[in-house]
């Protein structure tokens, strides 16, 4: 106890496994905020606000509450810049106001027929449909470049306004929540099974990582334990999962700067993984395949040695795709490419590929490279989980009891963290935490100084989730 | 002064020739390029597991052009707005303006369960329950998601009945 933060030595603690919560006073609250800790993510439910935080100097994970007061708490984006956005959002869903903080909409767009929709007593709508404000560069003589919120090609919707002073950014500002779909109120009241297909679609390119999160903060709520053959199989579906995401990201970075041997190799190799996770879980994305207490089904046996002559043919591929890269013009054009500021990565809480990179780096070709080392590793490790798979059943039925839990797992843009307080078998209150909400920052900051023609290249090559946070 | 040499006047070319050379290229030209749809993909609230699978779609093994399918940027462009996502309310005026935004004849296909009507979001206060909620929907591919092939298949299913 002698390494917990002063702040916290007198408050009180609540059951929640593997951490306790800790339930503060706002001066607590606020002390807390001044330690050296990163915020991983801030939530709320009807009576409370809540916050995960790594105490940096320890290592601990620790969730907070605090009541609000007259349904104010005190702000945490004082000193956590990153909290700004989960503020916003708990005052769109929730109404609890942030004391000292931004309170312009950020879900809410105006559309909605009620707002503070998961309050206990939600608000009339808004009267109208702002046009979302911008902050304000220079002596307003600076073009303003509105990208979205449907965007070119084939990706996720969201919207950046980019402050261009000639060809290079001044100030980039994204606008998201265009694809907010109420997951969370769907969730809420609802056993974890029936509620798990919908933490199955916060993220179809984390759908499996999403998921198993999910079912360890379950299983952590319940205090069980999924068993053997289920935890061996969800990181090797984990696994693979990252490997074709990370392969979609270079084949789109490939495709976008005009590689079409990058582009064409990549995507190849992409389809084959798909292929064989469609002949081996019988889904391309392995979408429901994870269910709290264990796996959905048994994989096909014919499948999974399909998979691993795929993995093999992957293995040795690898070495080609990594001199497309290194090489030539692509190597060009991603050197220098969008470097990431370190220490804000730092501060941001930014885990994965856009971490890794910052030891190389830290631009567009370090992030490249970071994703064909993450590929490599990912696909010695479900080799190995292939061979030495575990027999015995695939899921434990679940009780209908009451408790908090906190469940994480690795996805390819990061961690994705999952909160939840299930009340006799049924969810009371329910937080998935997608690594979007660290990575847009990030790609803000990243964008400011760059050429306008590269923003879609450096945006490519951070590879930024919306719907997981979006909710 | 040396006068520079320079070509000699020409008779007109054989017009009965020009023409049946014209003929036989219309009718390869609308044989192998006559039928193509340009295809403008519309996000409105979709999980990008949808997105995932149009991207395999656009990669090599697939090799849309051949179909005379392409993607297109921009909805003044394309003759399909493809739509994923159970239609956002957030989203709504970014599809109408695509819609208004798009050359007539256009069609609407719907792509995946979540455009179809809903999917699992159906009735929840976010959203409209798919593009039919706005527009006419022309095809439905359904799937959570739809696989390359399938999609493929509903395109081509499309491009057979648009064709002369």
């Amino acid at each position: 106890m002698n390494m917990l933060p002063p702040a916290l030595r007198d408050a009180t603690m609540e059951a929640c496994q593997p951490w306790a919560r800790f339930d503060l006073t706002a001066l607590q609250w606020s002390a807390l905020a001044r330690d050296p800790v990163t915020l991983l993510s801030a939530w709320a439910d009807t009576a409370r606000v809540y916050a995960l935080y790594r105490h940096r100097p320890s290592g601990l994970i620790l969730p907070v509450s605090v009541a609000p007061d007259d349904g104010s708490y005190p702000a945490l984006s004082i000193w956590h810049p990153v909290a700004a956005w989960y503020e916003r959002t708990i005052h769109d869903l929730w109404g609890h106001v942030p004391a000292g903080g931004d309170t312009r909409p950020w879900l809410d767009h105006g559309h909605w027929p009620q707002t503070a929709v998961m309050a206990a007593r939600p608000g009339p709508p808004s009267v109208a449909a702002e046009p979302p404000e911008f902050q304000e560069v220079g002596d307003g003589t600076f073009m303003q470049w509105p990208i979205g919120p449907l965007t070119a090609g084939i990706g996720e919707a969201g919207h950046l306004r980019l402050t261009l002073d000639g060809t290079r950014i001044v100030r980039a500002e994204s606008r998201l929540g265009y694809t907010h779909k109420g997951t969370l109120l769907l969730m809420r009241g609802k056993s974890p099974r029936v509620a798990a297909r919908f933490a199955a679609r916060l993220a179809g390119d984390a759908t499996v990582a999403h998921s198993v999160a999910f079912a360890v903060a379950t299983e952590m709520a319940l205090t069980l334990q999924a068993p053997p053959r289920a935890v061996a199989l969800r990181s090797l579906m984990g696994g693979l999962e990252r490997i074709a995401t990370l392969l979609d990201d270079l084949t789109s970075l490939a495709g976008l700067l005009g590689d079409a041997r990058a582009h064409g190799y990549c995507g190849e190799q992409q389809e084959y993984v798909r292929r064989g996770l469609a002949g081996a879980f019988g889904h391309r994305l392995m979408m429901d395949g994870v269910v709290p207490g264990g796996v959905a089904g048994e994989p096909d046996a014919n499948g999974l040695s399909v998979l691993r002559q795929v993995l093999d043919g992957l293995a040795e591929s690898l070495l080609a795709i990594r001199r497309l890269f290194g090489n030539g013009l692509l190597a060009a054009r991603l050197s220098g490419l969008g470097v990431a500021d370190r220490q804000l990565v730092e501060t941001l809480g930014v885990e994965g590929i856009v971490a890794e990179a910052g030891r190389f780096g830290g631009d567009a070709a370090a992030r490249c490279s970071a994703r064909l080392d993450a590929i490599a590793r990912d696909t010695e490790a479900c080799i190995g989980l292939l061979s030495a798979l575990p027999e015995g059943p695939l899921a434990i039925a679940l009780p209908a009891n009451s408790g908090e839990g906190i469940g994480y797992a690795a996805s390819a843009r990061g961690t994705v963290w999952h909160w939840l307080r299930l009340d006799h078998g049924q969810i009371a209150a329910v937080f998935p935490t997608d690594p979007g909400w660290a990575l847009w920052p990030l790609a803000e900051a990243t964008l400011a100084g760059a050429a306008a023609g590269d923003a879609a290249a450096i945006q490519c090559s951070l590879g930024l989730p919306v719907s997981g946070m979006d909710l | 002064m040396v006068r520079l040499p320079r070509a000699e006047p020409v008779q007109a070319v054989d017009a009965e020739t020009v023409a049946s050379l014209k003929q036989r290229l219309d009718a390869a030209a609308q044989a192998r390029l006559g039928h193509g749809l340009a295809v403008r993909h519309v996000n409105t609230g979709s999980c990008n597991g949808c997105e995932l699978e149009l991207r395999a779609l656009t990669g090599v093994l697939y090799d849309l052009s051949r179909f005379g399918l392409r993607f297109v940027d921009q909805p003044a462009h394309a003759d399909v707005l493809l739509v994923t996502g159970p239609l956002t309310r957030n989203l709504r005026q970014a599809l109408e303006q695509a819609w208004d935004a798009t050359p007539d004849p256009k069609w609407v296909v719907a792509l995946g369960d979540c455009a179809v009507d809903g999917g699992v979001f159906k009735g929840e206060y976010a959203v409209l329950g798919g593009p039919g909620a706005v527009l006419p929907v022309d095809l439905t591919i359904g799937g959570c998601p739809p696989s390359p092939a399938r999609i493929l298949a509903g395109l081509r299913a499309l491009l057979e009945a648009n064709s002369p």
